[in-house]
């Protein structure tokens, strides 16, 4: 059944291939996003065992993750059939395979146990999203996608390297090399120390510039500004989360190791900071709100790096927080979508009172932004302060302050491009285009937008435990 | 057979030297074509004969010198360009700087805690002096074709060291490995051939629409 999640998205990229209507292809994406969700809700409430040679398990982290992946994709599925009605002057072929085959490397990051399949799988995601933020064709896209397409794959082929360097570490130790996380997580203590500690801190830059940590994140801005929402919304989500379980697999060999961990958490919590930093800085008079959002993913990614490097109460909130930020980013990049077709632009000198023109997605796009700046009742606000009042319980508390410090300096920055853009009234003298709120692009993030509210009031039982199974895997108390 | 591999190295390492000295791109693809072959006839080498070994060989061969120099080679054609123009720092001081490195790896790999049994070969002295040639690369020359030569490069001095751990890849990884980096080139391939569009130029410090104001 776990393999179905690998092959079904797959047999859903040939079947997008050979449909030859235009119109009809991303129908596809629904169908196969649907039976994609019905399969994680059952894998999740039932996982099967591991397999026999222990390549493939579901187990708590990766469900969390593949939750996350699952319903997101499912809400940019549906909204994807509305966007692309608007689009139809350009063949979306490229687009619905390529979105499927990214599904399907996502999902085999989330049940593999093994780091090499792991790495392999992950720079397919890599690849496969390339494409798709070139859709616009453009001079800029291009240039976004060249820097994306480099730095991604550089960074990427040093985690190889990490990888192979772990490998060399066991070599050293006991003359058996080997990537899979169990015997790994049991000899992690043998392992040559030299070896292991270059493999942490290799594998630490190649998947966090994937993940968009500072100062790795140069990337990020151009390739969230230029790519279509639903891919912003997949990049942010998606592939953000695929990077932070590697890290996370990285953190349980280190942690099982006694030794490594303690460096590998500082190294967390600094790159962490200095992210939440960069995005307090850039994040102020940005004009073009798209890469507005892709300085709060730089923000947020780094706060789910403190969380996991704070280690105990933070990690619930990390593994939370995990889901959160990839449901909410989801609903800004959507409905910011809507926003950038309407005015056909996405600097704020143009957009303005978006709440007028648009009262879907600017109604949308500002309870997105109070969600992820952390404002109660969404959810957000909760994992956000499940780390930070662990950073106060465990004493840390330069960590604390200056998080809270960040937290509100990128709250004003961003609150200075978003109050302007859906408040006061449109602008006159832009030419109308064909956009207006149809269902099928304002009803997929706003189911979105009501389970983020609802996991910030009411969290399911289910989903509490998980998180704290997870958490338990990564050293929690239990 | 260990003697051969060594002198094998010894020429992935020359290769690097003559990559960082040439300005022709095609002979810089022909020259990264050559490093892959000889990377695909050492596991060969090191190692007994396998069934597993020989469907590495013919891959790596396959992949490194034959497929991803053509899909390279072909995105040069398409854009009609030649040689590389004004590397951000000149040839002479690249050649001298990947000299400096190699002799660096050399001394670094020295200090490296390797198995006995790899203390006295070539390999990770190569593998780094090949990883910090391709970081060169990437880094001073503009051309967006350049650039992926230097990719290839980088990637190919992990190989190197992956070398070491044949035996304990399992095929699947590897070949998973092998597709990733081929797609990517291919995708990379038709990138290049949009930028020469849009820009009537591969140059890519002509890419910088986007940054912050």
């Amino acid at each position: 059944m776990l393999f179905a999640l690998v092959l079904l998205p797959l047999i859903g990229a040939l079947f997008a291939w050979v449909v030859p209507d235009n119109r009809l292809r991303p129908l596809t994406l629904p169908v196969v996003a649907t039976i994609h969700l019905v399969l994680t809700a059952l894998l999740v409430g039932n996982a099967p065992p591991p397999s026999p040679g222990g390549w493939i398990w579901l187990d708590p982290l990766g469900k969390v993750v593949l939750l996350c992946i699952s319903l997101l994709f499912a809400v940019c599925a549906f909204y994807a059939v509305g966007y692309l009605a608007y689009r139809q002057k350009r063949s979306n072929r490229i687009l619905c395979m390529g979105l499927l085959v990214c599904l399907s490397a996502m999902g085999l990051v989330t049940i593999t146990q093994h780091l090499g399949l792991l790495w392999v799988a992950l720079e397919t995601t890599t690849v496969s999203m390339a494409p798709l933020i070139y859709f616009n064709q453009n001079a800029r896209s291009i240039e976004a996608t060249w820097k994306y397409l480099l730095i991604c794959s550089v960074g990427i082929a040093l985690a190889l390297l990490g990888l192979l360097f772990l490998a060399y570490s066991t070599y050293v130790a006991h003359r058996d090399a080997t990537l899979l996380l169990g015997p790994l997580m049991a000899s992690a203590r043998e392992l040559n120390a030299g070896w292991f500690h270059a493999a942490a801190i290799f594998l630490l830059v190649g998947y966090g510039s994937k993940m968009g940590l500072a100062p790795l994140h140069t990337w990020k801005p151009d390739a969230y500004g230029e790519a279509p929402g639903l891919v912003g919304a997949l990049l942010a989500g998606g592939l953000v989360n695929c990077a932070f379980l590697s890290i996370l697999r990285v953190y349980q060999i280190c942690l099982a190791s006694g030794t490594e961990i303690h460096f590998f958490q500082q190294t967390l919590v600094g790159m962490g900071l200095v992210s939440m930093a960069f995005a307090a800085v850039f994040m102020a008079h940005q004009s073009d709100f798209k890469r507005m959002l892709a300085y709060s993913s730089v923000e947020h990614v780094g706060i789910l790096a403190i969380g996991l490097g704070l280690g105990k109460g933070g990690l619930y909130g990390a593994l939370f927080h995990l889901l959160n930020n990839g449901l909410t980013k989801g609903v800004l990049f959507l409905s910011s979508g809507n926003i950038h077709r309407s005015y056909s632009n996405k600097t704020t000198d143009v957009v303005k009172g978006a709440l007028t023109r648009l009262p879907w997605s600017g109604g949308l796009f500002l309870a997105g932004f109070i969600a992820i700046t952390g404002s109660p009742p969404f959810s957000p606000f909760i994992s956000e302060y499940t780390i930070v009042s662990s950073a106060f319980i465990e004493g840390r508390h330069l960590v604390g302050w200056l998080f809270l410090l960040f937290l509100v300096i990128v709250f004003i920055g961003m609150a200075l491009t978003v109050l302007p853009m859906v408040m006061g009234a449109p602008p006159t003298d832009t030419e109308p285009t064909d956009y207006e709120d149809r269902l099928l692009t304002v009803g997929p993030p706003f189911f979105m937008m009501a389970v983020i509210l609802v996991l910030g009031i009411w969290p399911p039982g289910f989903l509490v435990t998980l998180l704290k199974d997870g958490a338990v895997m990564l050293g929690a108390q239990p | 057979m260990s003697a051969f591999a060594d002198q094998l190295l010894v020429l992935v390492m020359l290769i690097n030297l003559v990559m960082l000295g040439t300005s022709r791109l095609v002979f810089s693809i022909r020259a990264v074509a050559v490093q892959g072959v000889i990377l695909g006839i050492l596991p060969g080498l090191i190692n007994p004969f396998s069934g597993h070994l020989a469907g590495i060989t013919a891959g790596i061969i396959l992949a490194k010198g034959i497929v991803i120099p053509y899909l390279i080679g072909n995105a040069v054609h398409k854009a009609q360009i030649r040689r590389e123009v004004e590397p951000f720092i000149g040839y002479v001081s690249t050649l001298l700087l990947g000299a400096v490195f190699t002799a660096l790896s050399f001394a670094f790999a020295e200090k490296l805690p390797l198995a006995p049994e790899h203390k006295d070969l070539l390999f990770v002295p190569a593998s780094i002096a090949t990883l910090l040639t391709g970081f060169l690369i990437l880094t001073t020359r503009r051309k967006a074709i350049s650039q992926v030569i230097g990719y290839l490069v980088m990637e190919n001095g992990i190989f190197v060291f992956g070398l070491l751990l044949t035996e304990a890849m399992p095929v699947m990884v590897e070949a998973g490995a092998l597709l990733d980096l081929l797609v990517g080139i291919f995708v990379m391939g038709i990138v290049i051939n949009h930028i020469s569009r849009e820009f009537s130029s591969i140059d890519t410090s002509r890419l910088r629409a986007l940054k912050e104001e």
